[in-house]
């Protein structure tokens, strides 16, 4: 059992389900993305972090096939099943609709499905509610549920974790690294927030329009160019998502690095200040 | 030769039929001003018609288009922003319309029953239009109906999901181009979107669903195209007004009655 799943992650190593290459693309004179190579394979969660303007939703536009770079390439494997999770919904309120009238809309018409999808997330109470009676982080469990609906071979989540408080971030990246495992699916991860990274994460990349820097949360860190980027400060609490003992938590599996950000804290005494 | 009333009401209603969902979809995209500018090309549409003799359905149509193909390259252009586009087009097809009536004396009454409408001189051929071609854009709408919502709701999903964006917003602009130019005999340019809005906005109130509020929409403009009439009728009042005042006052007592209407709905636009 144990090579079985061994040599089904080395292959996956091998075999990226996506694979960006070189990708540039400008905006009038302004370069938006420079020479960016990214790939994320089944099983793998990948975080890509960047300041505000660093072409984050650009290069996610890219991925999903909705912008076309002017250079570089992107492969997909074939059939690729693709559940993205944008960061919100443009929400009219002049449109009346349910999240089971949204849901069936834009995926399955098996009512059994979708709440079966629903509950996957803890959302299965707001199936008869209407999208503009929801919270924000209730909505990204909706889209999340939407994600699975199709049951995805890549997870790509915009900011999954903006404007929602830190408690509910925890229980939302415990969700998604949950979904990885359940679906044995690849992620990719969106965040601006510096400070809080999935800890299940296998690879951060951090983004400034170039390829600031890649490798484990801890790598990042230490890089002088994140640090140079970011500020030592923010740059040391890189790589854990903080983790409240007083809330129950019971999707969690291991929260390695927890205690990395103290240690990154205590050696850098001399601040150079925020980014 | 009493029927001409049959004929407005059968008219009246088939138009207010095919601007319910119709309408909802201009409000759920926030489209109002949009449908008041193909309403002005409409007039230019006409003139040409008239000009060169040719269908004039055809000829709203083909200036509607050509109008809205033209406000999509002048929207790439960043400096000029949407609404003056919108507002540079309209008035420029509006002027030109105009103009080219005022070159065809023989026409000048014309103009004032195209700005506000002639229900009750419609005629039998007018009906075959509207429900043969209310017909078409129903069932193209069916078919368009749930890659237009996702559209609506989440672009960005839709695009995702593969809906070809470009090929549904066009089929929807030439579907509201058609009712453009059906709805003008009912209520006159000028009126239009009301005929569009009025309706939408009255039945959001009641739907629990995009479908429930195109159903709604339909009966909230049906009702006022007989009221309309009816007023037009006993006091000799003119039948486009009456219809959209009809409509105003439907949506007024709507909006002041009923209680678990939200705040926040009135709220947003």
């Amino acid at each position: 059992m144990m090579t079985a799943e061994r040599t089904k992650w080395m292959s996956a190593e091998n075999n990226a389900l996506i694979r960006l290459k070189n990708i540039r693309i400008k905006r009038g004179n302004r370069l938006i993305l420079d020479d960016i190579n990214l790939s994320v394979c089944r099983n793998e969660i990948v975080t890509l972090i960047g300041p505000n303007g660093a072409g984050k939703s650009t290069l996610v536009k890219i991925a999903l096939g909705l912008t076309r770079p002017d250079q570089g390439s992107v492969e997909k494997q074939k059939q690729l099943g693709i559940g993205y999770v944008p960061q919100s919904v443009d929400l009219n309120e002049g449109l009346p609709v349910t999240v089971q009238r949204f849901l069936e809309i834009s995926a399955t018409k098996d009512p059994h499905n979708l709440i079966e999808s629903l509950a996957r997330v803890g959302a299965e109470k707001l199936l008869s509610k209407s999208l503009s009676d929801i919270s924000g982080g209730e909505m990204r469990r909706v889209l999340l549920a939407r994600a699975l609906l199709a049951r995805p071979d890549l997870l790509i989540l915009d900011e999954p974790a903006s404007g929602i408080d830190v408690s509910g971030q925890t229980a939302l990246y415990a969700l998604i690294q949950w979904i990885r495992d359940q679906y044995q699916c690849g992620v990719l991860l969106v965040s601006h927030d510096l400070h809080i990274v999935m800890a299940a994460t296998d690879k951060v990349i951090c983004l400034n329009r170039h390829l600031c820097c890649s490798g484990t949360p801890e790598d990042v860190q230490h890089h002088p160019e994140f640090v140079a980027l970011f500020g030592r400060r923010d740059a040391g609490a890189l790589g854990i998502y903080r983790h409240h003992h007083d809330h129950e938590h019971d999707l969690h599996g291991n929260v390695r690095g927890a205690c990395n950000q103290d240690s990154g804290n205590h050696q850098h005494t001399k601040d150079p200040g925020h980014g | 030769m009493d029927d001409f009333l049959l004929r407005a009401l059968l008219g009246g209603i088939g138009v207010a039929i095919i601007c319910g969902p119709l309408g909802c979809l201009v409000v759920w995209q926030r489209m109002a001003y949009f449908g008041a500018a193909l309403s002005h090309a409409a007039l230019l549409g006409i003139a040409l018609g008239i000009y060169f003799q040719v269908n004039l359905y055809l000829s709203i149509l083909v200036i509607c288009l050509l109008v809205s193909g033209l406000l999509m390259i002048m929207n790439r252009r960043k400096e000029l922003s949407p609404d003056t586009a919108l507002g540079i087009l309209a008035h420029a097809s509006l002027a030109t319309g105009i103009l080219i009536f005022s070159l065809m004396p023989s026409l000048r009454m014309d103009l004032m029953g195209y700005l506000f409408g002639d229900i009750l001189s419609i005629s039998w051929q007018d009906i075959a239009w509207i429900y043969a071609g209310g017909g078409v854009v129903m069932v193209v709408l069916f078919l368009i109906w749930p890659k237009l919502l996702s559209l609506i709701i989440q672009r960005d999903l839709a695009l995702a999901d593969g809906v070809n964006e470009n090929r549904i917003k066009l089929i929807f602009l030439v579907l509201l181009s058609f009712v453009v130019a059906i709805s003008m005999q009912i209520v006159g340019l000028l009126l239009i979107v009301s005929l569009l809005i009025i309706p939408a906005a009255t039945a959001r109130r009641f739907a629990r669903s995009p479908e429930q509020m195109a159903v709604y929409a339909m009966l909230a403009g049906a009702i006022p195209v007989v009221f309309g009439l009816a007023v037009s009728v006993f006091w000799d009042a003119p039948a486009g007004p009456s219809i959209v005042a009809g409509a105003s006052i439907i949506f007024a007592l709507v909006s002041a009655l009923g209680g678990d209407f939200k705040l926040k709905n009135t709220a947003t636009n």
